[in-house]
């Protein structure tokens, strides 16, 4: 299934194996097969024995991730500058997070990144899949497939370094605006507080942009290609096809480009930290930079751990009926 | 099949276009990094006579010979045995079925939603409070434990479809479940380890926050990391910075184009099974 040898899978230019099964039914048929007692017994006493091999990676989590996490949660209950001790507030932090404007707009800016972080890039690689469908030129696959996932393997950081050279004043952008004829329009983009942060949406656009059409072009060539035919023989045009046949034959490729990059989105921090810092002035900060800040050079640490709690909470609360929606058929 | 070329033009117009705008930036920071030092650049304009001692003297000005050996002391802490932890937790998952698995596996899924951010300032002082600020195993523990939650969900997928009949075979001939883990399934498994070894090469290099958090050193910390003083340092000076940056980003465009049929399919595969 993942597997590294080449001729073991089918993904040759841009097609991609088949997801795994999940529960198989040769196992729940073996509890059924075993009705003597005393082995199961066995069993069950050897599957203990299993939490052996999970134990060190469970332990590993527990220790760096869950604990962390639950520290957090304690974090949030008090006013706390890494120093001296702390007092208990109650809810007084997450009051804060709710009510405070600039606290407010960084988890509002945050949404608003979906628009150039997901639904830019799904869009675009919707089109590209379903106009293309199949390309034939395994030469042409083979270099879009290179030049559109470097941005996704390169770091975020350097991500963010390449545009804000982009939109510099002398920068390729304004460059390119200004051979166009709109030298009018031209200026530091990061440094215009209106402009900002569709600019910082924009490199988040150029990171996913390219993921989410491999990976719907290698989804969109798993489809029965004589649903096609059948529907090019009744006479279907391009979007009664792509609704009916296009749309639901992806659903499970869109449901992980929807939710890799909207997880982007929310938690965006690499790209803003390097590119803008938040700024200017609050015109970019987003709850990953802001929990950074507070809780790293205003050592509010309460703040920030209820600020980063609420933006888990909003993660889970966007993802999981998504989860849901794409699932089901 | 025949798709009707009507379409066919469109999308690959469009197909071009993405392309373009993948490399473009890229391009930019070439042109850029070949201009004179000290010049003030256009963002696109190729050299008359390209620079490319810029490179060497970029090279010099970020000590990228530290860096790459820090980062690549980072990933060989973190991926040999992060790689390991994964696969026996996935063997137990997947093939032993233990017993609370499903409550570890919802647990695991959790993270793979999580914002990273949640733990990081209560990580920043108990690795304080470990003596391990500031060293590179208080670096590498935390991202073995960062990449437990789609490591394990990667090999538990993988041992899900591992036949069951040859655990059973083997514990007839009396093999324990170490031995039947070590003689037949870690072998039938390394395909699936290959590649998450490669996606837990690149999830580890490119690791940001937790480098700038727990390193003050930028020496120490990934690459990716160091790019934030590096940035700081030559703000002002273009042509090198662009220089520098293009190198802290030339090991993993390699490791992509040598490795890139493995990534592409293991970056896919990975993200449907998710």
């Amino acid at each position: 299934m993942s597997s590294l040898d080449g001729s073991t899978g089918p993904l040759q230019g841009l097609t991609l194996p088949a997801p795994p099964r999940e529960e198989q039914p040769v196992r729940v048929d073996r509890d059924a097969q075993a009705p003597r007692p005393r082995r199961r017994r066995k069993k069950r006493r050897k599957n203990w024995i299993g939490w052996l091999f999970a134990a060190p990676a469970a332990i590993m989590y527990a220790v760096f991730v869950l604990r962390p996490l639950a520290t957090s949660i304690q974090y949030s209950f008090y006013d706390w500058d890494g120093i001296t001790v702390g007092t208990f507030v109650g809810l007084d932090n997450y009051v804060r997070v709710f009510t405070d404007p600039q606290l407010l707009s960084s988890i509002g800016h945050a949404f608003f990144l979906i628009i150039f972080f997901t639904v830019i890039p799904v869009s675009i690689a919707l089109l590209v899949a379903g106009l293309i469908r199949e390309l034939r030129s395994k030469g042409l696959g083979k270099l879009a497939q290179t030049l559109l996932f470097i941005p996704y393997v390169i770091p975020a950081a350097a991500a963010a370094i390449a545009w804000s050279w982009m939109y510099a004043t002398t920068g390729a952008v304004n460059q390119f605006l200004t051979v166009i004829g709109l030298e009018a329009v031209t200026r530091a983009w990061l440094g215009d507080a209106g402009w900002a942060l569709p600019a910082v949406g924009l490199i988040g656009t150029w990171i996913n942009l390219g993921f989410c059409t491999i990976l719907l072009m290698s989804g969109i060539g798993k489809i029965d290609a004589s649903l096609y035919e059948a529907a090019k023989l009744d006479g279907a045009g391009f979007f009664q096809t792509f609704r009916a046949i296009t749309l639901p034959g992806l659903r499970q490729e869109i449901g992980v480009c929807v939710t890799i990059t909207i997880i982007a989105a929310l938690a965006s921090f690499d790209i803003v930290f390097m590119s803008t810092q938040g700024g200017p002035g609050y015109s970019t900060m987003v709850p990953g930079v802001q929990v950074y800040q507070l809780g790293f050079t205003e050592s509010r640490i309460g703040l920030a751990s209820a600020l980063a709690l609420v933006l888990s909470a909003l993660v889970l609360a966007v993802i999981l009926p998504l989860q849901k929606f794409f699932r089901e058929k | 099949m025949q798709t009707s070329k009507s379409t066919q033009i469109p999308g690959v117009a469009l197909l071009l276009l993405a392309m373009a705008f993948s490399v473009f930036p890229l391009l930019s920071m070439l042109s850029t990094a070949l201009q004179p030092q000290g010049s003030v650049p256009l963002g696109l304009s190729w050299p008359a006579d390209p620079q490319w001692h810029n490179f060497v003297d970029a090279w010099k000005v970020a000590d990228i010979t530290t860096l790459a050996g820090s980062s690549l002391l980072l990933v060989l802490g973190v991926v040999p045995v992060g790689v390991l932890l994964a696969t026996m937790a996935g063997y137990a998952l997947g093939q032993l079925r233990v017993p609370g698995g499903a409550i570890f596996f919802m647990l695991l899924l959790l993270g793979l939603t999580l914002p990273f951010e949640v733990t990081i300032v209560p990580l920043y002082y108990q690795i304080r409070d470990m003596g391990l600020l500031n060293t590179r195993l208080g670096l590498i523990l935390p991202l073995i434990g960062l990449n437990m939650p789609f490591a394990v969900f990667w090999m538990r997928a993988h041992f899900l479809n591992a036949p069951a009949e040859l655990s059973e075979a083997s514990s007839m001939d009396g093999a324990n479940a170490w031995q039947s883990f070590r003689a037949i399934h870690l072998p039938l498994a390394l395909p699936s380890i290959a590649s998450l070894a490669l996606l837990m090469f690149i999830s580890t290099w490119n690791q940001f926050l937790l480098a700038i958090v727990l390193m003050d050193d930028p020496e120490k910390r990934t690459m990716a990391g160091a790019l934030q003083n590096f940035v700081g340092q030559y703000s002002t000076d273009v042509v090198l910075l662009n220089a520098g940056s293009l190198l802290i980003m030339a090991p993993m465009i390699l490791v992509f184009l040598f490795f890139q049929r493995h990534i592409v399919k293991a970056m896919l595969a990975g993200s449907v099974k998710g």
